[in-house]
């Protein structure tokens, strides 16, 4: 289990390191071949700031060198709206006021074929938190329609138990991703004051319970913003580390959901800029050749054209992010504001435009018995 | 007489393998294989369109009279998977040639002996042609010989590592006992390794990344091509042997004279 190892570690102590980080950490750090956390402090600090065009090239040749040309595309399709939790920067918030909504067989089948009518073989299932209406009755009921019509299924489905998971991996399931929102326990508390999310180990141990439960792939990353974006990314990155040894049958894969400054809403407590998000990205890639980063329409469309060339190996596309936003409800409240609302078919031209290969399918359930 | 390559029932002219991920686009990958004059081309299961009833875009651009396609099994994590996917690609691909590869850890690809050897077995007994990918491992190259492989596929480092012949002293001794072709499938990054592999006595050679992710594909696959080409005729011509130490001025074996 990863709790045991977390604890060891002191956010204040983690935080003073990062940011006592020297060019010289930086220049020690781009020379190695095999990069450790340290060097992934520095490379994440304020002092490499300076160094992040060689980063860039380095991140670019690292990702080629691993991934190759092309760029994984795939679409979130939200399952529901129902949550238990208050997430104070969350939409879908259980003290919002807003319809919710959960998709009938019928009307998950009319999204599926939206989605597939797009190209895409890749799916992400979503979900909020509420076992009630949709926990694994719901699933077994539903998953078979999805493998009817996709190749790779993955999902960001609420905490569940080990056994729950090895159920989803033989309903299909290739991929699981949990993000820790924040590795601070303290904010963690403040930002989840009610429902089964305000349980932060249960949460932190969620990668180990996917892992064991034999899951291809485990999905981890935090929120940037509700606390110091670089010290929540070390500990994300002593977490990579630390599952990578442990489940070394699975593959692993990392985001960078980012809060913004919106009037109305949580205010970010760091703001990541577009300049440090890019910084970040290449400092990952750095650290680990192997694992998957990934890119939400969160961003903004000339974000997303350059970054990917820097370190991305997988990006959605004409995504909603409510149920039923494909084809059943367009209209409905989203979880989150999407930035990039151009077409798949658009975001491919872009990815070709770049000299990259879109990439529709990536998986086959052949290979997964 | 013409320097060519058997395995199982096909006759190879080239001894470069290629295999087709990692690049730009489908064009690059064909200008690149084409350049290669490579004759056997692997193509992961994963990324073919079976299920749709158009022709796959990727294989379009394989289509061609001299390249044969081997269908490999990228993704899966044990023998039953392997099997499973294997029928599959025969049927899809419509070959019975198969690149075994079973590689459970996803962070080095590392090809999982055990498995690999299990699968090797029951594919040969249904009928498929197999091309293994495993260790630079002599005993288990020997032990999947007699289970039947029309081939063996030793790595010659981590895959898409472009390191070169790390393995070069295991690759030795499994080309120096094979009774099937060997071929050297993972870690070869320039066009110089290639031929080392070759004049070490290696049957044929497999490259993709050092291919799919350079400058110029096309360009570095015409140099793959004339360096597995000036690597065989190296180790067919014999190359001289190493000198171990400068011979004595005062020989020691003068006393018999």
């Amino acid at each position: 289990m990863f709790t045991p190892i977390f604890n060891q570690y002191n956010w204040d102590n983690e935080l003073r390191s990062i940011y006592g980080m020297t060019e010289g950490d930086v220049q020690r750090a781009l020379a190695r071949e095999q990069r450790t956390l340290t060097d992934f402090k520095a490379l994440i600090s304020p002092a490499a700031a300076p160094y992040l065009e060689q980063m860039a090239w380095l991140s670019q040749q690292a990702t080629q060198k691993r991934f190759g040309k092309v760029i994984q595309l795939y679409a979130p399709l939200y399952l529901s709206n129902e949550c238990q939790n208050i997430c104070t920067y969350c939409g879908f918030s259980l003290d919002n006021k807003i319809p919710r909504k959960t998709l009938t067989a019928v009307e998950l089948l009319q999204e599926l074929l939206a989605v597939k009518a797009m190209g895409y073989q890749h799916i992400l299932l979503v979900t909020g938190e509420a076992q009630q209406q949709v926990g694994m009755p719901y699933f077994r009921q539903m998953l078979p329609l999805v493998k009817q019509h996709f190749q790779h299924i993955a999902m960001e489905v609420q905490p569940l138990d080990e056994a729950d998971y090895a159920e989803l991996h033989t309903l299909g399931v290739n991929t699981i991703l949990v993000y820790q929102e924040t590795y601070h326990r303290e904010d963690y508390r403040t930002h989840h004051p009610k429902g089964k999310k305000s349980n932060f180990d249960y949460r932190l141990e969620c990668p180990d319970r996917i892992g064991r439960a034999g899951i291809h792939k485990i999905g981890i990353g935090a929120l940037l913003g509700l606390d110091d974006w670089r010290a929540d990314s070390f500990f994300a990155a002593l977490h990579l580390q630390y599952l990578e040894k442990t489940y070394w049958q699975s593959k692993f894969s990392v985001s960078f959901p980012r809060l913004r400054p919106h009037v109305g809403s949580l205010q970010p407590k760091s703001v990541i800029t577009d300049r440090e998000l890019v910084q970040l990205i290449c400092a990952w890639r750095l650290f680990n050749g192997d694992v998957e980063l990934s890119m939400s329409t969160r961003e903004s469309p000339r974000f997303r054209d350059h970054i990917i060339k820097l370190g991305i190996t997988s990006i959605s596309a004409g995504s909603k992010t409510n149920p039923g936003g494909y084809a059943v409800e367009p209209q409905s409240l989203e979880q989150f504001e999407i930035d990039d609302g151009r077409s798949p078919a658009a975001i491919a031209q872009v990815i070709k435009d770049a000299g990259y290969e879109p990439v529709w399918k990536d998986w086959d359930h052949a290979l997964q018995l | 007489m013409k320097d060519t390559l058997k395995i199982a029932d096909k006759i190879f002219s080239s001894r470069l393998f290629a295999g087709t991920g990692k690049f730009g686009n489908h064009r690059i990958m064909e200008e690149a294989l084409l350049a290669s004059e490579t004759e056997l081309v692997t193509v992961a299961l994963k990324r073919v369109e079976h299920a749709a009833q158009e022709q796959d875009t990727l294989l379009k651009h394989l289509a061609h009279g001299h390249m044969h396609l081997l269908p490999n099994t990228s993704g899966v994590r044990h023998a039953k998977e392997a099997v499973f996917a294997a029928q599959l690609a025969r049927e899809a691909l419509e070959t019975n040639w198969l690149k075994l590869e079973i590689h459970p850890d996803p962070k080095y690809l590392m090809p999982d002996p055990v498995e690999t050897l299990a699968a090797a077995e029951q594919l040969v007994k249904l009928g498929f042609v197999v091309l293994p990918y495993c260790h630079a491992d002599p005993v288990l190259c020997k032990r999947l010989e007699e289970v039947g492989v029309a081939a063996v596929m030793p790595l010659g480092a981590p895959i898409g590592s472009n390191k070169g012949l790390a393995m070069q002293e295991m690759l030795r001794i499994i080309i120096d006992q094979s009774h099937v072709p060997v071929v050297v499938d993972a870690g070869i990054g320039a066009p110089s390794h290639a031929a080392q592999a070759m004049e070490l006595g290696a049957d044929a050679v497999l490259v993709n990344t050092a291919m799919a992710t350079a400058g110029d594909p096309a360009g570095i696959a015409e140099a793959f091509k004339w360096a597995v080409k000036a690597g065989r005729q190296a180790f067919i011509a014999g190359l001289p042997g190493q000198q171990a130490a400068a011979i004595a001025t005062s020989p020691l074996t003068a006393f018999l004279d």
